[in-house]
């Protein structure tokens, strides 16, 4: 074993020799990777078989495994058939060139996201929370509101210095607009979980711009959903993506960083 | 089937006789009142079909103008078939074009007049129910001419939006062992107060469900069950505010399966309950009626709460919807009461707990089709484990012998699954029921041991939630978050607009006729 690690998105980069690494199979530079995809192409005679691997082993070579090996290739019905592919890829990964995406506020516990609203605003923040469009999916944002919360962590219905308004499924933006006006929201949450034609995002684009045209006093706009590249909230014109696997205590130590007054002082001075 | 759990019979009457309790307000609340769907369901089965130039269906023009006039306190048969009679119209599709133009007097009929309005429209509601007969006839001559499947039913998801692409994938589906074809709804539908018309070609994460695209798929899958020699069953959702419709339309187009909870809507689509639960108790009758098994949606509920600390909401779930879906004429072999494999598998004896709930809900309904859905919350993008936890999935639905089986995908929560995907899926379930699909007979849990005292636990604790409820009321316990958590007030959510108390002279044939079984 080498000392270099590379666990998520941590680079721990001082123990990564000239910064410049290949996948590893069983041996430091190997390059080995294994990939699996499905062609349109029968699998059935001799001669359709012998056909098939070599359509699988060309597109392996085209996305640069040299040498590659077709291990496994199956029939699906009379038309497609599935392969595991394994090879070598002479590509090389710059660490130097990775950009990670920093939580840019500090992770709290409930007491302490409590006590920071409490003493930056002296009042209960006041979320309102709606899937949009014609998302009916309100799993995810059920698990970051409701009580129950998820992997362990409570919703932030839980914490005593937040109100929560879950409007719920399929709530049109017109209406998100003037429910959040009406509860004084101080921030607006919204999941997507359908992306099919990439509607996740058409209807986040479509949320920010109504805010924003309903004039000054905009609430902080959070998005979430399993299919967002948490890098985009910028094109889609709100302030934070929460990307899947987040839970309600990241949403939580976020609202109590970018919504107490010192935080604020920093987003303006970021603006 | 002998118990090997050594359940207490006792606790299990017990339970049986509280969700009867608790049950029979919302029953009498459902014989006393109708909605604007039901109504509408009733034109359907009365053969009113197409829509106006707008796309809204006649049946919605129709009800809607009716309930601005007489209102619809005495339904909507009457009126209609009174006008319909008195304005010598040539069908219901006439009657309805002319009344949306504000053409048509309506009123409610005195005397002979109401005597001949309600024998016309009767003599229609027969014979629609007699076309739900006949297709219930012909899915047995279906079954006898090729054959039924072996349990567990395989049950398989297409969801492309289109009904021409859903076709050939649900036809390459049954040929690779498919049993069962749900094609999944276009997201918004549920909260339409209308069914689309006609074929579809767009939806979101589903295909609309409509009577035409039920008629292609269905046309399609008797083509592949002759084709396979085996008879392949499609379903879809009997939910949202379209429910009794809908099952309508499912009896009149021969589906086979309908999702059918008796609190999802209210629960996971913010429904309101008054609504559900009188829509509910006509869509049942129909299915009771058509043949269809219903599959509740007790999984759900394990996707917001948690699978261990709401193991007894799923099976206090499972007795409502037993209750509810017998008073209605369901028999036990059309209630597919749904439960999930949803524990997080960090948990220790996390297999062992599957295994005490779902032999649990299989000895305190071994006469239902029990449904048992896959993975879904814990698949993590890990698609290597995701397999193995599937399997698992897979292994524990053949152990306690369940009826059918929902199939897992590797890719759950990724994406909409590729042809491999599925292709391995099914594979998955293939191997383990061919290589333990009979080890359920040798399944027998150790007495006293860590699995017959969960599974007594479990039904300890649904009792126990089962007195809370008859205690305060159903409703109020849902208002209350009882179930998968969210809370929901008996007069919040969406609908309750569309619920009308019954006047003394009320009439509905279609009702009468499945109220009593007539013509049967």
């Amino acid at each position: 074993m080498t000392g270099s690690t590379v666990t998520g998105s941590t680079v721990t980069s001082s123990t990564v020799p000239g910064k410049i690494i290949r996948p590893y199979g069983d041996t430091t530079g190997d390059g080995r990777i294994q990939v699996s995809f499905t062609l349109p192409v029968p699998f059935g005679t001799p001669g359709e078989k012998a056909r098939a691997e070599g359509a699988a082993a060309q597109l392996a070579a085209k996305m640069g495994l040299d040498p590659a090996m077709v291990v496994h290739a199956k029939g699906m019905g009379p038309d497609y058939t599935f392969f595991i592919v394994y090879g070598r890829v002479s590509h090389l990964v710059d660490l130097s060139e990775v950009k990670v995406t920093e939580r840019e506020f500090p992770l709290l516990s409930p007491a302490e996201v409590n006590l920071r609203i409490r003493s930056g605003l002296g009042r209960k923040l006041v979320v309102v929370g709606a899937c949009i469009g014609t998302d009916a999916h309100t799993v995810g944002i059920d698990a970051i509101l409701n009580v129950k919360g998820h992997s362990g962590e409570k919703g932030l219905e839980y914490y005593r210095e937040i109100r929560v308004v879950n409007l719920g499924s399929q709530v049109a933006v017109p209406d998100l607009v003037t429910r959040s006006k009406a509860e004084g929201a101080d921030a607006v949450l919204v999941s997507q979980v359908v992306t099919q034609r990439d509607a996740h995002i058409t209807n986040a684009v479509q949320m920010s711009t109504a805010f924003d045209a309903a004039g000054p006093g905009r609430p902080l706009l959070v998005v979430g959903g399993p299919r967002f590249d948490p890098s985009m909230a910028g094109d889609l014109g709100v302030d934070k993506i929460f990307g899947k696997g987040t839970t309600p205590g990241e949403v939580a130590s976020y609202l109590a960083y970018a919504l107490t007054p010192d935080a604020a002082a920093d987003a303006a001075g970021a603006a | 089937m002998q118990s090997r759990l050594n359940l207490d019979p006792a606790v299990v009457r017990e339970a049986r006789a509280l969700a009867a309790k608790a049950g029979q307000p919302i029953v009498e609340m459902a014989r006393t009142h109708t909605t604007v769907s039901v109504e509408r369901a009733v034109l359907r089965l009365a053969g009113l079909q197409g829509a106006d130039p707008d796309g809204t269906p006649w049946v919605n023009r129709l009800v809607d103008e009716v309930r601005e006039t007489t209102g619809l306190e005495h339904g909507v048969t009457l009126p209609a078939w009174d006008a319909l009679l008195t304005g010598q119209y040539d069908s219901l599709a006439s009657l309805a074009e002319a009344a949306a133009h504000g053409k048509v007097a309506f009123r409610i009929p005195a005397g002979d007049d109401a005597a001949q309005a309600r024998a016309a429209a009767s003599a229609a509601l027969a014979r629609g129910i007699a076309r739900i007969d006949a297709n219930r006839a012909r899915r047995a001559e279906m079954i006898a001419q090729t054959s039924e499947p072996r349990k567990p039913w395989i049950y398989l998801i297409v969801a492309t939006g289109d009904i021409y692409e859903d076709i050939p994938q649900a036809q390459a589906a049954a040929r690779e062992g498919a049993d069962i074809i749900a094609v999944i709804r276009s997201t918004g539908q549920s909260l339409l107060d209308y069914v689309p018309e006609g074929a579809t070609r767009e939806g979101f994460a589903g295909t609309y469900a409509t009577q035409e695209n039920f008629r292609l798929m269905r046309a399609a899958l008797d083509e592949t069950s002759r084709e396979l020699g085996r008879y392949v069953r499609l379903t879809n959702y009997a939910s949202g505010l379209c429910m009794p419709e809908i099952a309508s339309l499912a009896g009149l187009e021969r589906l086979d399966m309908m999702l059918n909870d008796c609190m999802y809507g209210i629960i996971f689509r913010d429904i309101n309950p008054r609504r559900t639960f009188i829509d509910q108790r006509f869509s049942r009758q129909i299915h009771a009626r058509a043949g269809i098994i219903i599959n509740t949606g007790e999984d759900n509920y394990l996707t917001t709460a948690d699978a261990v600390d709401a193991a007894h909401t799923v099976v206090v779930s499972q007795l409502m919807n037993e209750f509810f879906g017998k008073e209605a004429g369901l028999a036990d072999s059309q209630l597919g009461l749904g439960h999930a494999f949803e524990i997080n598998p960090a948990v220790p004896d996390s297999f062992l707990l599957e295994l005490a709930h779902a032999q649990l809900i299989r000895e305190l309904f071994p006469d239902a089709p029990l449904k048992y859905m896959p993975p879904t919350k814990h698949m993590t993008g890990n698609v290597f484990a995701g397999y193995l936890l599937d399997a698992f999935f897979n292994l524990c639905g053949v152990m306690t012998d369940q009826s059918i089986i929902l199939i897992g995908m590797m890719t759950e929560g990724i994406h909409t699954p590729f042809l491999s995907d599925r292709d391995l899926a099914l594979e998955n379930v293939r191997y383990v029921r061919d290589a333990a699909g009979r080890l359920g007979e040798s399944f027998v849990p150790a007495p006293g041991g860590f699995i017959e005292q969960r599974a007594a636990q479990v039904l300890h604790e649904s009792v126990g939630l089962l007195r809370t409820i008859t205690d305060e009321g159903l409703l109020n316990a849902i208002a209350d978050g009882t179930f998968g958590i969210t809370r929901r007030p008996a007069d919040g959510g969406r609908g309750l607009d569309g619920v009308i108390a019954r006047a003394d002279g009320y009439f509905n044939p279609a009702s009468d006729l499945l109220e009593t079984g007539a013509g049967q």
